[in-house]
């Protein structure tokens, strides 16, 4: 009952939304490549739902594999960091490098590197994710409370014991939040990476389906690229966020009470 | 197949030795200047003082968790070292338990990170709750937990290893009145069953006087010592003493020692 409430408002405002959009574009003419109507768009998803959905396919291929890099390759270079307070002084200022270098720009470079397809789009959606779960991991590490880690020094643990028992549990809502974010960029970086690597081994993905359709002018077929690009980062999030309730809901103060 | 459990040699708590034990924080702050102490195996020394004063720092330097600047503490005549020592165990402030671990695997975490087997070392935290009156709670979570239950999951945590001094920093500060003088009976009769050397720090007077059988006063930081209290009081001891006269005249005592100490 509660749920429907919650739900019911945004869902009202979206339909306005399209019943305006709809009677606008019908009413003031708009050109169809300009702006079609949401009717155009619906059409052109159920007309051919076929291509769409294997490049929804093949983008989330891209992705998921970015966004396992990501968190595998983020939380190991977080526990280097945090393991030596040298290694963290010299080389935390360049995984801010991996946030600010515009994705745009290299990605030309890593087709020359990895050569065109999955591999390069793979690495491109990896670099984009990557920064936000090393700077969320090591912000965990980081603030593992002085009493514990007395406590097990008091009994005697080892760096392995520590870091398995105390540290990385003690970091895991961090974790997660960094995930989260993690988990939306990795299909931009994957849409910027079809853009400049071209097709992938078993064919085009969500990007590819973007310019081509954007050079034929089938701007209804775009909308639904969009769409479906949008839902997919919609998706991944959510499950995420799923495996983040799993994990913590015994513990941690921001399940166990969650927010209506 | 587990080790058949070893006879125990009979237990008997540890002799604390601070010898002019100084300690100077980088910036020049000092925490505790020149104190001298000799603890005897077995008793309950309750170490008084202003909040902030220094006490939690020394009893910090007894648990090997933080080095003197200057003197030395021992434990049995040897001095304190983390690497290789007697058993120890430290209540915090806080009770201070990891969220994502059941009651029991809490009380349980000294033993595994001793290597004890995880059915030995779950049985003798099951034997720890059950001291603490805490054996119903093994299996819920600490975020489950009240504020006094999880004190006393704190407390079943530094029983587990058997400890023959038992260190506790205002252990019941944050709790109310009521569940803090169960506790402190509680942990009065612990002391006289299992015989081990415990400190207790507080800046409580009622609560240093109630407990313990040796209150030693400190000034405002730097810690020193300006008096060393034998309480005369009865070593059985009821909640009702708390009114007694006897009692006003040991709490008295000690008053007007940390009314001298404050200068």
């Amino acid at each position: 009952m509660r749920a429907l409430r919650n739900l019911l408002p945004p869902l009202v405002a979206l339909i306005i939304l399209l019943a305006l959009w709809e009677s606008l574009t019908r009413a003031l003419h708009i050109k169809a490549f300009e702006l079609p109507p949401p009717s155009a768009i619906f059409l052109a998803a159920v007309k051919k739902p076929g291509p769409f959905l294997q490049a929804m396919g093949n983008t989330a291929k891209g992705a998921l594999m970015g966004f396992g890099a990501s968190a595998i390759f983020g939380v190991l270079a977080a526990v280097i960091l945090a393991s030596s307070r040298t290694l963290e002084r010299a080389l935390s200022p360049y995984t801010v490098f991996l946030q600010t270098v515009p994705i745009v720009a290299i990605a030309p470079l890593l087709v020359l590197w990895f050569g065109p397809g999955l591999r390069a789009i793979t690495v491109s959606a990896f670099i984009v994710s990557v920064f936000p779960v090393i700077a969320n991991t090591l912000a965990g590490l980081r603030s593992v409370e002085p009493a514990l880690r007395d406590l097990f020094r008091l009994y005697g643990a080892g760096r392995a014991a520590t870091l398995l028992q105390l540290s990385l549990p003690s970091a895991l809502p961090s974790i997660v939040t960094g995930l989260r974010v993690a988990s939306g960029l990795s299909v931009i970086g994957t849409i910027v990476g079809e853009f400049v690597a071209g097709f992938s081994e078993d064919g085009a993905g969500l990007g590819i389906l973007i310019l081509s359709d954007y050079r034929q002018l089938n701007t209804d077929r775009l909308f639904v690229s969009v769409l479906l690009a949008a839902a997919l980062g919609l998706i991944l999030f959510a499950a995420v966020n799923l495996l983040g309730v799993l994990l913590l809901r015994r513990w941690h103060p921001s399940e166990i009470n969650p927010t209506p | 197949m587990t080790a058949p459990p070893s006879p125990r040699p009979a237990p008997e708590g540890i002799r604390v030795q601070i010898q002019g034990v100084r300690r100077v924080f980088p910036g020049g702050t000092v925490a505790v200047d020149g104190v001298d102490l000799d603890l005897a195996p077995g008793s309950f020394v309750a170490l008084l003082g202003p909040s902030g004063c220094g006490k939690s720092t020394l009893l910090r330097l007894v648990a090997g968790l933080d080095r003197p600047s200057e003197g030395a503490v021992l434990l049995d005549g040897a001095p304190v070292s983390l690497a290789d020592r007697p058993p120890i165990a430290y209540v915090f402030q806080d009770p201070h338990l990891l969220p994502w671990r059941s009651v029991l695997d809490n009380a349980a975490l000294p033993l595994q990170l001793a290597g004890v087997p995880r059915a030995a070392r779950r049985d003798r935290a099951r034997e720890a709750l059950v001291q603490v009156g805490l054996a119903d709670a093994a299996d819920r979570y600490p975020a489950e937990l009240s504020g006094g239950m999880k004190m006393r999951a704190s407390l079943a945590r530094a029983l587990v290893t058997s400890p023959r001094l038992l260190l506790l920093d205002e252990p019941f500060a944050a709790l109310d009145e009521l569940t803090r003088n169960r506790l402190d009976d509680q942990l009065r009769a612990l002391w006289s069953s299992i015989a081990v050397t415990v400190v207790f720090v507080t800046h409580s007077i009622v609560e240093a006087a109630y407990l313990a059988e040796r209150a030693i006063v400190f000034t405002r930081r730097p810690a020193r010592i300006v008096a060393d209290h034998r309480l005369d009081l009865p070593r059985e001891r009821v909640g009702s003493l708390r009114t007694e006269a006897s009692f006003a005249a040991q709490t008295r005592v000690l008053f007007d020692a940390l009314e001298q100490g404050d200068v």
